[in-house]
Parts: structure tokens; sequence; C-alpha cells
């Protein structure tokens, strides 16, 4: 059995739970939080594709060699996407978070089946 | 000179950004809002301007920090080319109209410091995101014109408001999601995110892109409100404030939703036979549905929004249309139908965002927007009402408003496609428009004035202004089409003739 795609199953099994509670769960709270694991999850996927095979990490001093370090380290182009991303993720659930204060102040409850006046 | 020309590129993006750094500090000061309705309406006359002359200036790169591939580097670019031009216009152009709106409309509200903080950066996302030649650069702007977009939903704070908002942040997020791992995908097949050079890398007939390209447009798609990706937009537009929901409606789905979705299938990612009937399909099913739901709506502005998934549904079906003939190699009317696409793409800006802002005016007057409390609207505001039923019109596809004739464009070029079913329904569904539009003219315009409209009075001239220009506009684009149809359009035709290729360094002229 091929086992080097594993981890890339197991991210997208975390992206996976994620999506699971913002469809099925009907608490405000939970959603939020399955839309931080959804983050997690595909931020972590996007930090596998960098992975290297026994890789250092890369960070360049002035006594590596050059060499070497261009053969061994992983790739420090996704750690930087990821970086991006967190913040956004940090930003959007603060502003979620917000939202979800006001929806209590406004509807009086946290569940998604009683905020539903919207309609047609 | 060219040089320096180039050099505007960054400044469209960090103009609004800059003034929207700013503009919170004023939110505390005796004349706050005076002072951030004049700094935002200066940046919207400034990027009006760099529109302007962005359409004369060639295809040019902007390398960020003059790290290129050519100096060895990992770069992110700055791209103007035909479709980076013609999206920059019609952005710039819906966002002055906007902000001239606003200018009135927003004293209503609370805290117009930070309404105009929000407005800039949803439009730095917007110019950002069209003019971004990076994939990840594109995302990142993307997630900023989106967040702006959901907190100024929820602007007015009110139980309407607050649930749609939430609505909308949910699913925008899920959205984003989706493309953040298609360009890890992407990323992963191809080693680039420069999106030339993730052409020129694409591995072929690789069963991981075709992942990716299901995750673009699950995300873009929902960025763009087609059919399976809708569910937000019919609470998120009517509950914004009225020049939001122009802006929304206007150029938010367009520049974020649309153009993305063609850039990327068209340049990035190269188009196939599954891409292009996977578009036709999505708008087709956008086109039917939105006009359908549209027509039995009672809120003025729930109707506007259903209807602008339907004509969304239009431009998605016109560049769907245009990859099958591309992969067909029938590239006249390939052309055709993305002329159409995108003609009808800046009308249904113009006179959707009229139409928002025509809605903005009734509800600021009479204090309703529902279609059974308004009637004899031309009795009290003949202006407003004006521009409303020219508004109406160019939707509906009434000749000789704008509207008519870039449907005219599609159909002829979907029937010249050979799908004589689709064609068919194109028209039933324009048809379907001109109904919804009728009803939407009899119980607003026509009639005795109600009581709510018996007290109106024609609005400010600030808002009366923009409505005008819009509809000046609305009239124009269909009559003196012939005129600037090479200005705006003509160059847009190269995404159609293979992938974005990277331009050498600007000081060697840098065209494709």
């Amino acid at each position: 059995m091929n086992y080097d795609l594993l981890p890339y199953l197991l991210a997208m099994t975390v992206v996976g739970v994620g999506l699971y509670a913002v469809v099925c769960k009907r608490n405000v709270i939970k959603l939020i939080v399955g839309i931080i694991i959804l983050d997690y999850g595909v931020n972590l996927f996007l930090l596998l594709t960098g992975y290297r095979h026994d890789g250092i990490a890369p960070i360049l001093t002035p006594q590596a060699d050059r060499q070497q370090f261009a053969d061994r380290a992983v790739d420090p182009v996704p750690q930087a996407l990821i970086l991006t991303s967190i913040v956004i993720g940090l930003g959007v659930v603060a502003l979620m978070t917000a939202m979800a204060i006001r929806i209590h102040e406004k509807y009086d409850t946290f569940d998604l089946s009683q905020i539903h006046q919207l309609k047609g | 000179m060219l040089e320096r020309l180039t050099n505007l590129l960054p400044i469209a993006v960090a103009i609004p950004l800059v003034a929207a750094f700013v503009l919170p500090l004023l939110q505390r000061r005796v004349n706050g809002p005076r002072t951030s309705r004049c700094l935002t309406l200066l940046v919207a006359t400034a990027l009006l301007l760099l529109a302007a002359l962005f359409i004369t200036l060639p295809d040019t790169t902007y390398w960020m920090g003059n790290w290129s591939p050519h100096s060895g580097a990992i770069g992110i670019s700055l791209v103007l080319d035909g479709l980076s031009r013609l999206m920059f216009f019609i952005v710039a152009l819906i966002t002055f109209a906007a902000t001239l709106f606003s200018l009135r409309y927003m004293t209503r509200y609370t805290a117009e410091p930070l309404y105009y903080c929000l407005f800039c950066l949803m439009v730095t996302g917007m110019t950002g995101v069209v003019l971004s030649g990076d994939l990840f650069n594109l995302y990142v702007f993307l997630e900023i014109a989106a967040i702006a977009s959901y907190a100024l939903v929820a602007f007015g704070t009110g139980r309407e408001e607050i649930e749609a908002a939430f609505k909308y942040l949910v699913l925008g997020t899920v959205g984003s999601a989706f493309i953040l791992l298609g360009i890890a995908i992407v990323y992963n097949q191809t080693g680039q995110l420069n999106m030339a050079l993730i052409a020129q890398s694409l591995p072929p007939n690789s069963s991981a892109v075709l992942i990716a390209a299901a995750f673009f447009l699950m995300g873009f798609g929902l960025k763009a409100a087609m059919v399976p990706f809708h569910a937000w937009l019919p609470d998120a537009h009517p509950s914004a404030p009225a020049p939001i929901s122009a802006m929304l409606s206007g150029v938010l789905i367009k520049a974020l939703g649309v153009y993305t979705l063609v850039r990327l299938f068209f340049d990035c990612l190269v188009m196939n036979r599954q891409f292009a009937y996977v578009l036709i399909v999505l708008g087709a099913a956008s086109m039917v549905i939105g006009v359908l739901l549209a027509l039995g709506q009672e809120d003025f502005k729930r109707l506007l929004a259903y209807s602008s998934i339907s004509q969304t549904g239009y431009v998605v079906l016109a560049a769907g249309i245009a990859g099958e003939m591309v992969v067909r190699a029938n590239m006249a009317v390939a052309a055709l139908a993305l002329l159409g696409g995108l003609f009808h793409l800046f009308n249904h800006a113009v006179f959707k965002s009229l139409l928002f802002l025509c809605s903005g005016a009734t509800e600021y007057s009479t204090g309703t927007r529902m279609l059974k409390s308004l009637g004899g609207l031309k009795q009290r505001m003949p202006l407003t009402s004006s521009c409303l039923r020219v508004a109406a019109l160019s939707i509906a596809g009434v000749p000789p408003f704008s509207g008519f004739w870039s449907k005219l464009l599609i159909i002829i070029a979907i029937i010249q496609a050979g799908h004589l079913w689709l064609g068919a329904m194109t028209v039933l569904v324009s048809f379907i428009t001109l109904l919804t539009f009728l009803k939407v003219q009899r119980h607003i315009l026509d009639g005795t004035p109600s009581p709510a409209v018996a007290q109106a009075r024609e609005v400010p001239w600030s808002m009366t202004t923009a409505m005008i220009l819009l509809t000046t506009i609305c009239i124009a684009a269909g009559l003196f089409f012939p005129y600037y149809k090479d200005a705006l359009f003509q160059n847009t035709q190269a995404i159609l003739s293979g992938p974005l290729q990277l331009t050498g360094p600007v000081a060697a002229g840098g065209s494709p």
C-alpha cells in the first residue's frame, strides 16, 4: 500500500470534520469551531505540500553550505502562504464571533433553527 | 516613460488602502464624517482617472520589489492586460457612483468614517484582484474584499442584517477554504504561483489539476453566486445599505467571481471541454432559476438580488460557450461569445447598480421597499422614476438601451455555436426578465400614489447625480457601442488565443 499519500488523506479528514461541523451543527458557536477546524485542515494540507523526505528546516545561516541547503531544505513557500492564511483566518473568526454575540443580542438564542427570519 | 507609468499599477491598489488606514482615525473627531466623505470622494475620483489612463496604456507587468523570474527570484506581479483594464474600469466607475450616492444616504447611519473605511478596503480588495498576476496574491486581495463586504452587509446592525451577514460569512469562508485547497494542489503540481508560469508548467492530463479546478469552481462559483452556491445572495444584498448593495451586486460578484473564473479557466488552467461544459451548465442553471425565483418576490431589493443571479448566469454561460468554441478551434464564434459576455458584464454592472441606487433612493424617501406598499412614484419623484424606468427597460433587454445589445450578442453566439435549445432558453429567460421588470414598474412607478409615496420628496442632488450618471451610461453604452468597443473590449480577445504569457522586463516594452 502506498503510504506516501497518508498525510494528505489525514489533512483532508480534518477538513472533512470541520465541514461536518459547519453543515450539521445547530449551535452557532459549534459552527464557528467548525470553521476554525476547517481552516486548520486547509493550512495543514498546504503545509504538507512542501515536505521533503529527511528534510531540514529552511533557515539559511551564514555558515551553511548553499548547495546542501538547496538539496535538503523543505519548501519555505507554503510556510509563508499558511502564515498569511492563518492571519486571514484570525480576522474571519474574530468577525464571526462578534457577529455571534450580536445575534445573541437580537435573537436571544444561539440555535440556528430559530434564527430564520429571512425567507423566500 | 513607460516605466514611470507602469509604477501606477501598485498605486492603483495603494490609494484606497492608505485611505482605509487613515479613515478609522477620524471616527472620534468632531468633523469626522465630513472629512471621511471628502477623502473617499477623492479616492473614488482618483481611481476613475487612473482607470481612464490605464485604458490608454499598453499591456504591462509590474514586479513588486523588482523580484522577477528574470532575475532568478520568486516574485509577485501585477498585470495590466485587456481583461484587467476592462474590470478595473468597471470597478472604478461603480465605486465613483456609489461613493457619490453614499454622501447623503449614509448620513442616516452612525459611524460614517468606519463605513468609508470598510468601503475603501472593499475597493482595495477588488482592485487587487483584477490587477493581480499571481494566484496567491489574488486570494489575499479576494479575502480583503470579502471580509470588508461581510462587515458592510451587517452595517445596519438590525436583526435581518446580522442574520444575513452571518450566513454570508459562513458560506463565504467555506468557499475561500476550498479556493485555498485548490491553490495548494496547483502549487503542488506545478511549483509556481504566478499565473503565467502555472500555465506553462501544468502537467498534462493530471487528475489532481481536475480536482483543483473543481475546488476553484466551488469557491469562485460561490463568490459569483452561481446556482448551487447562491443561497447567501438573496439575504445579503437586500440587507446591506443601498450603495453597498449596488457595489456587491454590481462589481463584487463580478470581480471576485466571474472575472476570477474567466481568468483561471482561460489563462491559468488550460481550457478544455469539461471546464467549458461545466461553465455552460452553471450559467444556464443560474439564468433560469434566478429569474424564476425573482418573479415571485415582494421585496424590491430581494427581487433585484435574484435577478443578479440570473444575469450573472448569462455572463458565465457566454464564457462557457467561448471556452467550448476555443476547444473546437472556432475562434470567430468564441470571440463573439466572449465579447457578448463581457459587454453584458459591463452593462449589468451599470444597470444593476442603478437599480439598487434607485431602490435606495425610494427607501430614503418613502421608508419602504415592499412592492405592495409603493405605487405612483413617477408623480412624486420624477428623476428617480425616470432612472428606474431606464434601468428596468435596460435589464429587460428593450432596444435601444444597453441590455438589448449585449443579450443579442450572447444569443447570436449561442445559436452560432449550435446550441439551439440553449438559445431558446436564453430568449425565454429574457422574456421572463421582461415580465419581472414590468411587474416592478407597475407596482412602483405607475398607478396612484400609495400613502407611503404620497409624502415622498425627491432625493438630494448628490444622490440624483449618481443615478443620472449611470442612466446616461446605460443609454450611451448601447447606442455608441461601435465607437468605444475597441478601446474597452478589443484587447480582451487576447485571453482566447492562449494562456497568459510571461512578459519580458518592462524596460524592453513588455507586450506579449
